[in-house]
């Protein structure tokens, strides 16, 4: 095998579907531990400890005044290593071997974060006041408190910023190509460099990443609607 | 933390070519999407059916897609396909189509029309009809009225959400450095190819952003503050889309 | 409860494995992005290519078990101190600079790097190069070289990220010369598309592109170093490497002592 041979569209399509697959896991894990950092960082933001507010507030504002794909790269390969320090300040010897599959996913979630404890602080404060004081008149625990009455409540407010943070985060995907992670985006360039096929695998790349997007919306407006059952609908 | 490099002026030439590129494409991409985006949204609310049809597709799929994949479909898709049209070389419009800047304008042009395009179409909504109206009984020509009636009270509306798209646009700026343009992270991967540091390089451009972004968000709350009849909005220090 | 699971689930895929050990296999880091003849992707989704089999031929000569670890080009070096991949081999240059920070075996191959042109331009490299464009693969030596020594020669430099785009730059028009390592662009020639270019001038010995190309290593290694010296020697001297070299360079380029 000397020279490499052109390659069709069909040649690809299971590489190229497997890269999909791998977006949509990354997508989701990402976007799950993006959401706890989020309830985390919007609690940590509404707290009374002004230090906690403090910590909260750097991080939410500086995730979110630096571009994207310079965090992705920065955390993924400076974040290993400030791990590694961490944990061996703390005593625990040795590498711990954390997976590129691990590091794509923490830094998305990481920057999701930043973003959605944004989101969620909003949907908190959108919340009647009154509701939580009768809450705490009728002596509910803090935690009864935020699941049956905060999260709830805050749902309807937060689903359009959520959604939407889904949306940039699937796109955000891409990003991690450029550091050389096999998800959707590289494949689809390594397809396209062998097959010489650019403008075909490009868009290719395009249709399966509307595809995506577009059926996220309609899960999303369902979604929205089942969470808005029994609230009075807007004038 | 070793920032010696930062003295060389070798590396000091790149960073400055890199952050000089960047601000012309933040320049040429906000004044060129923003009158896209007016266009845009006139096609869906007052354009025969067709282009309404086509400036809904636009917009879906241009805010369907990542921005990287869109930068990558129009230099190495479209850019060498045109190549391939006979007689595309000796054309005026070779030198374009060899530049990286054009095609990332291009790209980013295309992407602010989209994204503004909804939140200009948005806020023309929702101008009252009656100042449309009573501006026609006063003789205003159609054009007239559009340029001085509801635009402006348009982007009276949704100048703050505007600002934010600009802030957003900022941020996408580095995704050209894989299509070959210069800019501050193409800079600092030379910096990192030739120091092997790791952190030092990343960490001051993400300063130098930080920096421009404030300085652009400050600079944007001027104009939103002096725009003729704009009521001052209670709102966070950075927009989130 | 779906959330006890999920956290699970997730504990799970972030895959926290243990320290590494001597029995575990080595992790061979190699470009991401295609590179060929030395490392590519079939459709198969099987890495192959001259780097890529002589990797095995290495590995099976240490009597140790390899993986190929696709790695980003350019966060390569990070990716083998910070542990990720146990060497790099993947046409890397030993030089001074490199040195500093990771160590190298011997050298396995020798390429200069070539200047490649439209076969009708007439190129007088350094001083015909005043207002071309010349695009070349960023974290390489040819870029390193380039950025030094052709500064004051008015070309226009552009970097990439992945060898293929300089290459489908070139071919679209876009730059009128590109400076690469010779062997790839070898195999670059000989495709149906790139008829009308051949190769204008080698560039000459220059610190930046240093001894040839040797596997590297984290500097803390020796005991691999070692064993991958033997290895890389016995792959030399039992002709391996030159056969593997011929079938997918066209030519014999490997470094006999």
């Amino acid at each position: 095998m000397t020279a490499m041979t052109p390659e069709g569209l069909g040649d690809w399509a299971g590489p190229i579907l497997s890269g999909a697959l791998t977006t949509l896991q990354i997508a989701v894990l990402a976007y799950a531990i993006g959401l706890v950092l989020g309830l985390l960082g919007a609690g940590a933001k509404l707290s009374p400890w002004a230090p906690l507010r403090g910590v909260a507030t750097a991080y939410s504002t500086l995730i979110r005044a630096v571009p994207e794909l310079l965090l992705i790269i920065l955390l993924y390969y400076a974040g290993p290593q400030a791990l590694d320090a961490l944990l061996a300040r703390l005593g625990i010897a040795g590498a711990v071997q954390i997976t590129g599959f691990a590091t794509a996913v923490g830094v998305l979630a990481f920057v999701q974060g930043a973003y959605m404890t944004e989101v969620f602080r909003g949907a908190i404060l959108a919340i009647p006041l009154g509701q939580l004081e009768a809450a705490d008149a009728f002596g509910f625990s803090r935690w009864t408190r935020f699941h049956r009455f905060i999260l709830p409540a805050m749902l309807p407010n937060a689903l359009p910023g959520m959604s939407n943070l889904w949306l940039i985060l699937i796109k955000d995907t891409a990003l991690i190509s450029v550091i050389g992670f096999n998800e959707l985006f590289f494949t689809i360039q390594q397809a396209a460099a062998s097959s010489r096929a650019y403008f075909l695998f490009y868009a290719a790349a395009g249709v399966i990443y509307l595809l995506m997007t577009l059926t996220s919306t309609a899960l999303f407006a369902r979604l929205e609607r089942y969470v808005r059952r029994g609230q009075p609908t807007e004038a | 933390m070793d920032f010696s490099w930062l003295s060389d002026p070798f590396y000091q030439g790149y960073l400055w070519e890199g952050f000089v590129n960047t601000l012309w494409l933040l320049l040429v991409s906000s004044v060129g999407g923003l009158i896209l985006a007016v266009g845009v949204a006139l096609a869906r609310l007052r354009g025969p059916r067709p282009l309404v049809w086509l400036a809904w597709a636009f917009t879906t799929v241009i805010r369907g897609t990542p921005l990287l994949v869109q930068l990558f479909f129009f230099y190495y898709g479209v850019g060498r396909l045109l190549e391939g049209v006979p007689g595309m070389r000796d054309s005026v419009f070779w030198p374009l189509l060899r530049d990286p800047f054009f095609f990332g304008a291009l790209t980013f042009i295309l992407s602010v029309g989209a994204y503004s395009g909804e939140v200009i179409r948005g806020a023309m909504q929702s101008v009252p009809r009656g100042e449309l109206e009573a501006g026609r009984a006063f003789g205003l020509s159609g054009f007239q009225v559009l340029y001085r009636l509801w635009l402006p009270r348009a982007i009276q509306l949704c100048l703050p959400t505007l600002t934010g798209e600009m802030i957003l646009l900022l941020k996408s700026v580095p995704l050209v450095s894989t299509i070959a343009l210069m800019d501050l992270l193409q800079a600092a991967n030379i910096i990192r190819d030739e120091t092997f540091l790791v952190y030092e390089p990343l960490l001051l451009i993400a300063g130098i952003y930080l920096a421009t972004t404030i300085v652009l968000t400050l600079l944007l709350r001027l104009v939103e503050l002096n725009f003729p009849g704009m009521r001052p909005t209670r709102r966070r220090w950075l927009p989130i889309r | 409860m779906k959330f006890p699971m999920m956290i699970a689930t997730a504990v799970t895929a972030l895959g926290l494995g243990q320290t590494a050990q001597a029995s575990d296999p080595l992790q061979v880091g190699i470009s991401g992005e295609p590179y060929p003849p030395f490392t590519y992707k079939a459709a198969s989704g099987d890495w192959t290519g001259f780097e890529v089999e002589l990797a095995h031929a290495i590995c099976a000569a240490m009597e140790r078990e390899c993986e190929i670890a696709p790695t980003g080009w350019s966060g390569i070096i990070p990716s083998l101190k910070a542990g990720r991949i146990d060497m790099i081999m993947n046409s890397m240059s030993i030089t001074e600079k490199r040195q500093r920070v990771i160590d190298f075996t011997r050298p396995y191959y020798f390429t200069p790097g070539s200047y490649v042109a439209a076969s009708e331009r007439d190129l007088d490299i350094p001083d015909g190069l005043d207002g071309l464009v010349m695009g070349v693969q960023s974290a390489t030596t040819n870029a390193t070289y380039a950025r030094r020594e052709l500064r004051d020669s008015g070309v226009d430099i552009r970097l990439y990220d992945q060898a293929e785009q300089v290459n489908n730059d070139l071919l679209a028009g876009r730059l009128d010369v590109i400076l690469a390592d010779e062997i790839a662009m070898v195999q670059f020639l000989e495709r149906d598309e790139a008829e009308g270019f051949e190769i204008k001038a080698t560039a000459p010995q220059h610190a930046a592109y240093g001894e040839g190309i040797g596997i590297g290593l984290r500097q803390e290694d020796d005991a691999l170093e070692a064993d991958l010296n033997e290895a890389v020697a016995a792959v030399i001297e039992d002709g391996t490497c030159a056969s593997l070299s011929k079938e997918y360079l066209g030519t014999d380029v490997c470094v006999y002592d």
